[in-house]
């Protein structure tokens, strides 16, 4: 990734078949491309899948990475995107003995809130774009989180 | 019609129009196999090893412009097959390689002979299939067959369990294919096309850029008329041997690494590339920042991930090359031949200053003699293919091709041991032509296995070992770039070559001068039969010009002048 790399979204519409997945991933591993984050369900009422990829790259590269794409035979559409919606979600465990009150308050400042109280520990949500996802990762980081984990972006164009 | 999924593979091949089938069988396949005792639409040709299976079905497509067909059985009988498969990939050779499999309630278990095909076959096909219903197969079968010749061609992998061959079902062939996500854009924009013509009229030194695309489109005959109404030089590179004929006035040569060096000038000093069906591979374009430096690109292509991948096209134009050709010729009329009267001159006098050729030895035969001397006494009438070294960069340099067609050779792969498998089923494709292979010490044991092929079948290939003792191109390269440190690459303890043609009911020739040659190659044709032709040559020869790998093409390493060693 030497000429100027950067961080692009990728939505691609495939046949919800099997080894589709492995297809696309396979892809991107044979040719030396990046996968940052991936996610991939299904489409309401129809046979396709929707897959939104967050990769990096030069312009070139990312125009070769959306004809490769293309070329698969189970893919309908790939867009590369530039004006977009793109939103993430992540969940994060803290002990019940962190401040929740505070815990609480951070959480909706990042459209999120505490989804689970158990015996020992907490459980927050929150979702927004990616970038302050990563924001509100860091700021919850005094309060000792256990465990975090994240969806992976998702992206619709405006 | 209810019947089984073996016969459902029988009755699509039917349906097909295949009429040969190269193939071996084992557990997994055993009930297709049983059909096919049966049927009598096409024939079966049993190689002795998968990978020369898959080979002759690229021979039997290149030769023929029809879909190649191979069959295997599972676990080592498919692994066997995947060198093929990738080499088929890799050039765009359009075949349907159908694979036995373990039965369903066994897959996953590491049952006996199961390995994930699809899994491996993915990354090396354009496309594949896990059949796991017999009542997909009649559907599965139609789309491989019109996946692999359509659009940039290539290898479509179908993998169908051994019970999946045993399940009853519906066969109905005269279905309608829908694939809404495969649709191949095969007509160029008219606008394009229009621009692309503008830039070529008023380019001063245009150059044609022909590549293997032009032979699987069969536009080659379109492309002569385009080149020969334009008055455009031309460059082809290895794949498209035979586009031009050799004797064509607007052939400069081939280019690339081991291209002419008038070829490899012009192209360093055209300002305009027209590309049809090339797709700028390391082995032509050398450095890339350098490469037509000064050059605006026209790219046509049927596979848009071609264009613009290695260099920026100024004009690309995504569709069948010919059917963009037809449109060109339409409007090439604004295009004046006399225009580049110049610019022809200049470039011959690129191939008068040095010119593609060799030096003669009094003591052995060079190998670059026998490929000329191959083409003196048969030329038109050969079919050659190769297979991979230095004999191939010779026979690419040296052979004198006149059809499209008659060259078949592992481009891309770069298969050692594809050559004589290849020949077969370029002889089962067409019988009326002499099958020469060309082929070196070392590639020809890597599938020797087929003489017995090639005898029990009566494809009389006519394998000519140009031996040297060596494992050629790499010695070479020892020599150039390794200060001859010649690892591994010494073949002095060798099989005799005239025995073991022999042992396999073959026959066999050993040759020193070139009296003996003419004689032996006279001798083969009229016997008919499988041969191998062993020309000692001379041991140190490399193949020149030569540009290093990564090097610019206008920086060649050229051939010494004569006496000056």
């Amino acid at each position: 990734m030497s000429e100027n790399s950067e961080r692009r979204v990728v939505s691609v519409i495939v046949i919800n078949e099997a080894s589709v997945l492995s297809r696309i991933t396979d892809l991107f591993s044979g040719r030396g491309y990046n996968i940052t984050s991936l996610t991939v369900a299904p489409i309401p009422d129809s046979k396709y899948s929707r897959l939104t990829i967050v990769t990096s790259g030069s312009i070139r590269v990312i125009e070769q990475i959306t004809k490769q794409l293309h070329k698969l035979i189970p893919v309908l559409r790939v867009y590369e995107h530039s004006d977009i919606v793109e939103k993430e979600m992540a969940l994060v465990k803290f002990p019940i003995t962190e401040n929740i009150t505070d815990i609480n308050t951070l959480c909706e400042a990042y459209n999120g809130k505490i989804v689970n109280v158990g015996d020992n520990v907490i459980i927050a949500m929150v979702a927004d774009e990616p970038q302050r996802v990563e924001n509100f990762l860091k700021a919850i980081k005094r309060y000792n989180p256990k465990e975090i984990v994240r969806s992976g972006a998702v992206a619709l164009e405006r | 019609m209810q019947i089984s999924g073996a016969q459902m593979v029988i009755e699509a091949l039917k349906c097909e129009g295949v009429d040969t089938v190269f193939g071996y069988p084992g557990g997994a396949i055993m009930n297709v196999y049983d059909e096919i005792y049966k049927q009598e639409s096409f024939e079966h040709i049993l190689t002795r090893h998968e990978q020369a299976a898959v080979h002759a079905a690229e021979g039997y497509a290149k030769s023929s412009g029809k879909v190649g067909v191979a069959m295997i059985t599972s676990g080592p009988g498919f692994t066997n097959a995947v060198t093929g498969l990738a080499d088929a990939y890799m050039d765009s050779i359009p075949l349907v390689v159908i694979s036995g499999q373990v039965p369903m309630s066994l897959i996953g278990t590491d049952a006996f002979q199961e390995i994930d095909a699809v899994g491996i076959s993915r990354s090396c096909t354009k496309h594949n299939y896990l059949v796991t219903d017999a009542a997909d197969l009649p559907r599965v079968l139609k789309e491989a067959f019109y996946i692999a010749a359509s659009g940039r061609p290539g290898p479509v992998h179908v993998d169908i369990p051994k019970d999946v061959t045993a399940q009853i079902e519906e066969f109905d062939y005269d279905i309608k294919l829908e694939l809404e996500t495969y649709k191949p854009h095969v007509k160029g924009n008219p606008r394009q096309i229009k621009k692309a013509i503008e830039a070529m009229a008023k380019a001063k030194r245009p150059l044609f850029y022909l590549g293997g695309g032009i032979i699987n489109a069969n536009a080659a005959y379109e492309v002569r008329d385009l080149v020969h109404r334009t008055g455009i030089p031309a460059v082809e590179t290895f794949m498209a041997r035979g586009v031009l004929s050799y004797d064509d006035e607007l052939l400069i040569g081939m280019l690339g690494m081991h291209g002419s060096y008038a070829s490899n000038m012009a192209m360093s000093e055209t300002d305009l590339v027209i590309a049809l069906g090339a797709r700028f591979d390391d082995r032509v374009t050398g450095k890339l920042s350098e490469f037509a430096k000064n050059a605006g690109v026209i790219h046509v292509d049927i596979d848009p991930a071609s264009i613009s991948k290695l260099v920026n096209a100024d004009y690309p134009i995504v569709g069948d090359v010919k059917n963009v050709v037809n449109e060109m010729l339409n409007l090439c009329d604004s295009i004046k031949s006399e225009k580049y009267e110049a610019w022809r001159e200049n470039v011959n006098n690129f191939n008068e200053l040095h010119p593609l050729t060799f030096h003669e030895d009094s003591e052995r035969i060079k190998p670059q003699w026998v490929i000329k001397r191959v083409g003196e006494l048969l030329g038109d009438d050969a079919n050659i293919t190769t297979d991979v070294g230095q004999h191939q960069m010779w026979t690419g340099q040296f052979y004198p091709f006149t059809r499209p067609r008659q060259f078949t050779s592992s481009g891309g792969l770069g298969t050692m041991g594809f050559g004589f498998p290849a020949a077969m089923g370029v002889k089962a494709a067409s019988p009326d032509k002499t099958s020469i292979n060309f082929t070196g010490d070392g590639s020809i044991l890597m599938n020797v296995q087929e003489l017995m092929t090639a005898v029990e079948k009566k494809l009389p290939v006519i394998n000519i070992i140009l031996n040297n003792n060596y494992l050629g191109m790499v010695r070479q390269w020892q020599t150039l770039f390794y200060d001859k440190r010649h690892a591994e690459t010494d073949l002095s303890v060798q099989p005799d070559f005239v025995k073991l043609s022999e042992a396999f009911g073959g026959i066999g020739y050993r040759v020193h001068t070139k009296e003996e040659f003419d004689a032996a190659l006279k001798d083969a044709v009229e016997k008919n039969i499988v041969a191998f032709i062993e020309v000692i040559v001379h041991r140190m020869e490399n193949v020149m010009p030569m540009v290093p790998a990564g090097g610019s093409l206008f920086n060649m390493m050229l051939l010494e002048k004569k006496g000056s060693k």
